[in-house]
């Protein structure tokens, strides 16, 4: 199918951007990488006025050290995040849940910021931004502003973002120390999205393998209508030594939390599923297979 | 090289280049696994899809669908659309109705089959989501598309009508309300003894197993969606329609016959065709409106649908229930088979819809021995998309549900399912053998390739770690799956089709044309969408002229040039378009053989040809290329009196019988019994399809085949919500497995040659399809047995494979207190049929 017809504005700098989508009014949508826009205007359910095109914004791409932290710009591939010798290092689980992404064509367009401010909740990534705690920067014709992961993904699809700002970047904690971390989705083909999906960092005691659990961070994919924070199995987990152990403690994943029924698994199905790969993540994670 | 030519009959002054000429042919093609001749310009982008065409004043057509399944149209406005800037024309169903005719089906499978009108553009009712409402031509494809959104449709909304055994309940809503029913038609065939007497007869040594198993509704997604583009040339009222169909010639007949335009002013070409699978084995609705408006307008129309509207728009495949039932007597040897079958046609009946589940009645009782069968099938109407050919069209279904059943009949005698197959198959010294269904079946070795696939796949390995872990409560379950099907191929002897209603031959042409250099011409009616019709026929011509592969070059798709043919569905394409070349092969060496004597002085029977070269009994010396022959025939300088100077052929060719490929496919699940996800571990076939031209593309077929097959055991399904509605209309929902979700396939082949075709050949097109989906879904069954598990709906979704493994209250089940093989099963009854 074709697009509507719309105003394209491709700026080459992040102050532009910002001006540009003030200038465009509140019909402009933000074009990342286009991999959920693009099908959502070629199918003609979304009208905008406006796409400001970030594709040129050289200074929102790449990943860098800020002391404690990871800064990964907002338009920086998939396929950059997931290769990136600090993600890897410091945010191992962002960059095996990147992996899990779509398929590599997707991986190459898709961008980190374009995912969490697109804020599926079916969406990868952001249940690892919130198990790692990520902040998210927004700059907009009032400034830069700094949002938890947690107080971002605020309904369906819906952010904390203003619709005159723009996600900038991400800075991500680093993990330091003995974590273990996985990435459990399920789905039924590879390029699917996740029926279910478990981002799990563990840090174990003494920092070394094979003791119990210290500190566990827990994010749910499609759980809800938005991304999910299991805090109540985190504080389960923290002394957890064994699999039945972690099994035990996974077993409440599930409570409290709406995931959807559709053609992809019914609630109950889901809530199960949560529970299995919890334990699993989790389980993995700890290196308490076996 | 000039040697060849020592006549030197018409080269004279002429300069040759080296490569004008031929090389000697080096032997061995008939089964030697070339490259495909296709694959270079596909890999290179140097192809000529339909879309890629673009004409001088070419205008584009949009169609409006309709988003209701069943509605009645109070009004279409396309006044808005008319004024937007570069809108050339719109049009409604009823604007058309004097010109587009009804979309043609010629498959009336009984005399009394309710055959409902079917207009290109809806004119009073709307009966499919996707249903043509109104047309849009623009000087832009993107005008074209915001003007459909300008057209005004106001609809007043009728019941849908989704559930095919709610259609055919009393008081129904009806599709078609002038019908009065939603009931196509009902076709029984009882063929053998009386099932019911059979298994009467048989008293309290009978045991009959009834099953229901459903074929969801499948979407055919081939890569290319469909399009259409219309030249018209006014002035002389002539057309040339490019259109991405498998079928250009019987498009052709049938475009003429719709519209009224003359055949002969009609020329259909299809370009390069990315696949079809059936689904491009028809005529639609884009096609005629597309040419009836280039008739109207005098300008070029194109068409290119999108995959949304491919979803909604283009034939779907399956959906059938089918009510099986199996008896056999307590030692195993089946009694008889009984099937009836529920077939959604959906809203309209396309081109072969209703001969779909009719092709399938023959194969229901596959390769096993029994003396009773008893086939009936109501075709129903339903407001849906209609459904035909899919990927081997009726066969799939038959073979699913009979390999489905033979296991399940297996678990109620606690027999081992291959040990029951082996007890009822026909045996290879059994040959030619008469089937129960009507068929004879030329020939086959089940034996041998299921020992070949047991020794491939381990089976008794597997069986025993299967056994291992059952022991140990293993929660990964491994299942092992069989089937060991057949199908019939070779679509079809045209005697067979007029007996079953069907309105045209099963015949394929071919051309041969010696060209002056000794290059070979060869058109074929055989048209193709993929599966490497140009390398094959490269190589039959080539082995039977003793030509170079590299000098056949092959001519299809074109009405104009390849005038003549049935084209390509069925696995019919080498099974009948490959004979047809073979015996044309034979006729031009026929003659050629007369011009070699008449030039070598030599009597004819004294002439014998090998490897390109005719050659005189006892003088060596006297020795005649195929080359050379082709340039005398040429210069016709010295031909034998009468003879006409070309060296051509032409063969339709009729076969007498169908093929009957079959095989074994072996498969081996593990099961996560915590989340109900399926992975298969190991899947073996060996494919018996007769002799092999090219072991490559018989590889491709495999592979390809078997995927699809996989893909309806594990993961398409068409739904529709009760509005009738397509939910899974994007590949967002529809889920079509890539290369990461399929297993290797070990493949191996045993080669019994068919004996109806001088070639030994069989067809490959659907084999994988038709004997991978019973194999995954048996394999699975066989995992969840111990679960007391009886059967699992297609596609065997995680979701459904866990809930299987639990009760109603969702405890699970255990695996406890039931044996291998064996455990009641409270659907099955002893002592007659109940």
């Amino acid at each position: 199918m074709i697009p509507a017809a719309f105003d394209y504005v491709a700026p080459t700098s992040l102050a532009e951007a910002v001006s540009a989508l003030s200038e465009a009014g509140e019909d402009a949508k933000i074009l990342a990488g286009g991999q959920s826009l693009i099908p959502v205007l070629r199918l003609r359910l979304a009208f905008p006025s406006t796409l400001v095109d970030l594709g040129r914004v050289d200074e929102l791409r790449g990943v860098r050290e800020d002391g404690d932290s990871l800064v990964i710009g907002a338009m920086t591939r998939h396929s950059e995040v997931m290769d990136d010798p600090l993600v890897r290092q410091y945010a191992g689980l962002l960059a095996e849940a990147t992996a899990t992404v779509a398929d590599p064509a997707v991986r190459h367009r898709g961008t980190f910021g374009g995912a969490l401010a697109h804020a599926d909740p079916a969406g990868d990534l952001a249940a690892v931004a919130l198990a790692l705690d990520a902040e998210l920067v927004a700059e907009g014709p009032g400034g830069r502003r700094t949002i938890a992961a947690r107080d971002f993904f605020v309904n369906y699809l819906e952010t904390a973002l203003s619709p005159d700002e723009i996600l900038a970047a991400v800075r991500v904690p680093k993990l330091e120390g003995f974590w273990g971390v996985r990435y459990e989705k399920f789905h039924r083909v590879a390029q699917a999205w996740a029926i279910v999906g478990v981002a799990a960092a563990v840090r174990m005691d003494g920092d070394t393998p094979g003791g119990s659990i210290a500190e566990a961070r827990i994010g749910l994919t499609n759980m809800g209508a938005t991304p999910v924070r299991a805090s109540s199995v985190e504080g389960a987990l923290v002394g957890a030594a064994d699999r039945a152990a972690v099994q035990e403690a996974s077993s409440s994943v599930a409570e409290g939390t709406s995931p959807p029924s559709d053609l992809g698994g019914q609630a109950d199905y889901r809530q199960h599923l949560a529970r299995v790969l919890t334990a699993r993540a989790v389980t993995a994670a700890a290196g308490l297979g076996g | 090289m000039t040697e060849q030519l020592d006549a030197g009959l018409v080269a004279g002054e002429i300069a040759e280049h080296p490569d004008a000429l031929s090389k000697p042919y080096a032997g061995g093609e008939l089964g030697r696994g070339r490259r495909r001749k296709e694959d270079a310009k596909l890999v290179t982008g140097q192809t000529n899809w339909t879309d890629n065409i673009t004409l001088p004043g070419l205008l584009h057509m949009t169609v409006l669908r309709s988003p209701m399944a069943h509605a009645r149209i109070v009004s279409v406005d396309v006044s808005a659309a008319l004024e937007l800037p570069g809108v050339i024309a719109a049009y409604s169903g009823a604007d058309l109705a004097d010109v587009q005719g009804a979309l043609p089906c010629a498959w009336p499978v009984t005399a009394e089959m309710v055959h409902p009108d079917h207009p290109p553009l809806a004119v009073d009712e709307v009966r499919y989501v996707g249903d043509g409402v109104a047309v849009v031509v623009a000087r832009d494809r993107y005008t074209a598309v915001d003007a459909l959104e300008a057209i005004a449709v106001e609809y007043e909304q009728l019941p849908a009508v989704v559930d095919m055994e709610a259609a055919i309940a009393e008081g129904a809503d009806l599709v078609h309300g002038d019908k009065g029913t939603n009931t196509c038609f009902r076709w029984p065939f009882a063929s053998g003894d009386n099932y019911a007497e059979t298994v009467a007869a048989a008293g309290d040594d009978a045991v009959v197993v009834k099953r229901r198993f459903r074929q969801q509704r499948l979407l055919p997604t081939a890569i290319e969606p469909r399009g259409v583009v219309v030249a018209p040339i006014a002035a002389a009222d002539e057309y040339t329609v490019y259109s991405a169909t498998q079928i250009p010639h019987i498009l052709r007949v049938m475009l003429a016959l719709v519209t009224g335009i003359g055949e002969h002013k009609i020329r259909v070409i299809a370009p390069d065709v990315g696949g079809g699978f059936g689904s491009k084995l028809n005529v639609y609705a884009e096609e005629v409106l597309a040419l009836v408006v280039a008739k109207k307008l005098g300008r070029p129309i194109k068409w290119t649908e999108s995959r949304s509207e491919n979803y909604q728009a283009t034939i779907h495949g399956r959906d059938q229930i089918q009510d099986i039932e199996i008896a056999a007597t307590r030692d195993g040897t089946l009694l008889g088979l009984k099937v009836e079958l529920l077939a959604d046609m959906g809203a309209y009946l396309q081109l072969i819809t209703p001969g779909i589940p009719i092709l399938g009645a023959f194969m229901y009782p596959a390769i096993y021995k029994m003396k009773a069968y008893d086939f009936h099938c109501t075709g129903v109407f339903t407001t849906k998309t209609p459904t035909d050919a899919y990927r081997g069209a009726g066969r799939p279904e038959a073979t699913y549900a009979i390999e489905r059943i033979m296991d399940e009949l297996a678990a109620e005698l606690g027999r081992d399912p291959m040990d029951l197959r082996k007890q009822n198959w026909i045996r290879h010294e059994e040959f030619p053998y008469d089937m129960v269904a009507g068929l004879t079946y030329d020939s086959g070795n089940y034996e041998a390739a299921t020992e070949k696939a047991e020794q491939m796949f381990d089976l008794a390995g597997l069986r025993a770690e299967q056994e291992r872990r059952r022991g140990d409560n293993d929660p990964m379950l491994l299942g092992i799956g069989i089937s060991t099907f057949t199908e019939m191929c070779g679509l079809a002897p045209s005697r067979v089709l007029g007996s079953l209603s069907y309105g045209a031959g099963g015949w394929e042409a071919a051309q041969i044309r010696m060209l002056p250099t000794g290059k070979v011409e060869v058109t074929s009616g055989a048209t193709p969408h993929g599966q490497g019709h140009h390398t094959a026929w490269s190589q039959i011509v080539a082995d039977a002229l003793g030509v170079p592969f590299e000098d056949v070059e092959v001519v299809t798709g074109d009405t104009d040039s390849s005038p003549k043919g049935m084209d390509t569905y069925g696995s019919r394409s080498l099974v009948v378009g490959g004979i047809a070349i073979h015996k044309a092969t034979g006729k031009v060496l026929e003659k050629a053989k007369r011009i070699a004597a008449h030039l070598l002085e030599a009597a004819e029977g004294d002439v014998e040809f090998s490897g390109g070269t005719f050659s005189v009994k006892g003088s060596p010396e006297a020795t005649m290329t195929i080359q050379q022959v082709a340039l005398a025939t040429f210069a016709a300088h010295n031909l034998p009196d009468g003879m006409e100077p070309t060296l051509d052929s032409d063969y339709v060719y009729d076969p007498e019988n169908f093929s009957y490929p079959h095989g074994t496919h072996l498969c081996a699940v593990e099961i996560d019994s915590e989340t109900g996800f399926t992975t298969i571990r190991k899947y073996v076939c060996v494919d018996d399809i007769g002799r092999i031209v090219n072991p490559v593309i018989v590889e491709g077929q495999v592979h390809g085949g078997i995927a699809q097959g996989i893909a309806q055991a594990l993961y398409e399904e068409a739904v529709h919500d009760a509005e009738g509605n397509l939910t899974t209309g994007s590949l967002v929902d529809y889920l079509v497995p890539a290369a990461p979700d399929l297993p290797h396939f070990d493949t191996g082949r045993t080669e019994t040659p068919s004996t109806s075709n001088p070639l030994g050949v069989k067809g490959v097109g659907e084999a994988g399809t038709i004997a991978s989906t019973p194999a995954v879904m048996n394999a699975i069954h066989d995992a969840l047995r111990p679960f007391g598990v009886r059967d699992i709906a297609m596609p065997a979704t995680p979701e459904r494979v866990w809930r299987a493994l639990r009760h109603d209250d969702g405890t699970p089940r255990d695996a406890s207190g039931t044996v291998a093989y064996g455990g009641p099963s409270t659907n099955a009854t002893s002592g007659g049929t109940s």
